[in-house]
């Protein structure tokens, strides 16, 4: 089969709008999970037995559980349950959800890389716990997560095709709408994953200098 | 809705593919991780450019993207897959390549004087490798090849999507024939976690034989 440049030209808008559902996703699923992961994170930290022990196993759960089947889980289950979410919410919110398993772990990471000499200062100091964690917990803790939180936003970004399987219309689900109905495969498989490869080829440009910047914390 | 047996029968099939795609995508990945793991601390510069060249391409695009593409577009140039074959293919080149920088660290990760040493005494390459680096640089791969694992334990799921009937394809058959939504997934759900479960357990054994008598090296 050959390479056809005036077919690949003439899908190229489609992909683009496929690309630009790609990344809206991309974007609300981090934000989900940023301050799901947080919560998590907390809960984990919990001084009640139950509470942090519970927190764990679901933790544990949906990072041993495949990320396709827990979409399948929230776009066919949930509505069954009485809770109809349109497909590029489910998606958004499956996605934050496994996603901010690995966030809390990042944010745990960062939290305990703080010496325990600076809390017991803190407390020396007689600070309050507000300040403690603002003055002088966080601003120590948050830049070395920076670099291992960009990593999952780009792991995040290459998983978004899955979303084609609750029929959101992202890239990979409009490059196979056109491969269907054209019966030509090559072009718009290739060009998904060209457009793929140049995204992440950029980001681990830009992760190398986060690296730089900040400094890399061990996952 | 009486007929669970036969539903679970049919989920419990399709576990069974899902184990064996686990299985044989792991131990491709194994092989490839430290073939391009080693091409990559090559002295040959073509061999180590071919080992960045493959890790970039498969860690820079997505599972799902590869397997379409190997599944859809390799035949077209003549290689005719089976689902099963595209799937191993996708998930071992894929894991393989997060694998080879495993590999890659470990190795570098062993002191330099050990390897000044072998040269001191005189080792080939491959005694220097097999009897002094390896040994050491192993322990140091499986706590992530066990986190490689589980990665591609879920990313099987995906090979659904290629009519393959793994787990994930049984279930939405259970639910497209019954209705039933919540039983089919929470069943899935479940013993994907057992599987992972059941990495990590197997893994810590592995963990345990081989750093056996590294106590007072390390």
């Amino acid at each position: 089969m050959e390479w056809d440049w005036d077919f690949a030209w003439s899908i190229m808008p489609t992909l683009l709008a496929g690309f630009r559902i790609t990344l809206i996703a991309t974007f609300l699923g981090a934000i989900v999970a940023a301050v799901l992961g947080l919560v998590f994170a907390i809960l984990r930290r919990s001084s009640n037995r139950w509470l942090s022990r519970g927190t764990s196993f679901v933790v544990e759960f949906i990072r041993g559980t495949p990320l396709l089947v827990q979409l399948y889980f929230i776009f066919y289950v949930l509505p069954d349950l009485g809770l109809r979410l349109p497909a590029l919410m489910a998606g958004v919110i499956g996605m934050g959800l496994h996603y901010a398993t690995y966030a809390a772990e990042v944010y745990r990471g960062g939290i305990e890389s703080v010496p325990r000499g600076q809390w017991e200062a803190a407390r020396a100091t007689n600070l309050t716990t507000r300040q403690t964690w603002l003055h002088v917990i966080l601003p120590q803790a948050v830049p070395p997560m920076i670099p291992a939180m960009a990593n999952y936003l780009l792991a995040m970004f290459k998983e978004t095709p899955l979303l084609s399987a609750i029929t959101v219309l992202e890239l990979m689900n409009q490059a196979k709408s056109v491969a269907n109905s054209s019966y030509r495969y090559v072009e718009p498989m290739t060009l998904v994953g060209v457009m793929f490869l140049i995204v992440s080829l950029l980001s681990v440009i830009a992760l190398r200098w986060l690296e730089r910047r900040y400094g890399r914390v061990s996952q | 809705m009486g007929d669970w047996a036969g539903y679970l029968t049919l989920i419990l099939q399709g576990a069974w593919v899902t184990v064996k795609l686990t299985l044989m995508g792991s131990a491709l990945a194994l092989v490839v991780a430290f073939l391009a793991g080693l091409g990559r601390i090559s002295h040959h510069a073509p061999i180590r450019w071919l080992s960045t060249a493959y890790i970039e391409f498969f860690r820079g695009t997505s599972i799902f993207v590869q397997l379409f593409w190997i599944y859809f577009v390799l035949p077209m140039t003549g290689a005719e897959l089976t689902p099963m074959q595209a799937g191993v293919m996708a998930l071992g080149l894929n894991v393989g390549a997060y694998g080879a920088e495993v590999v890659r660290g470990a190795i570098l990760a062993v002191p330099r004087g050990q390897h000044e040493a072998c040269i001191a005494v005189n080792l080939t390459r491959w005694q220097r490798l097999r009897h002094v680096i390896l040994p050491q640089a192993l322990p140091l791969m499986l706590p992530t090849f066990c986190n490689n694992a589980i990665e591609l334990l879920k990313a099987t799921s995906v090979v659904s999507l290629i009519s393959l009937s793994d787990m994930t394809f049984q279930a939405q058959v259970v639910r497209s024939q019954t209705g039933s939504t919540l039983m089919p997934f929470v069943t899935i759900l479940v013993l994907y976690f057992a599987m992972s479960s059941a990495i990590s357990f197997g893994m810590r054994r592995i963990e345990r034989r081989v750093t056996r008598g590294l106590d007072g090296v390390r």
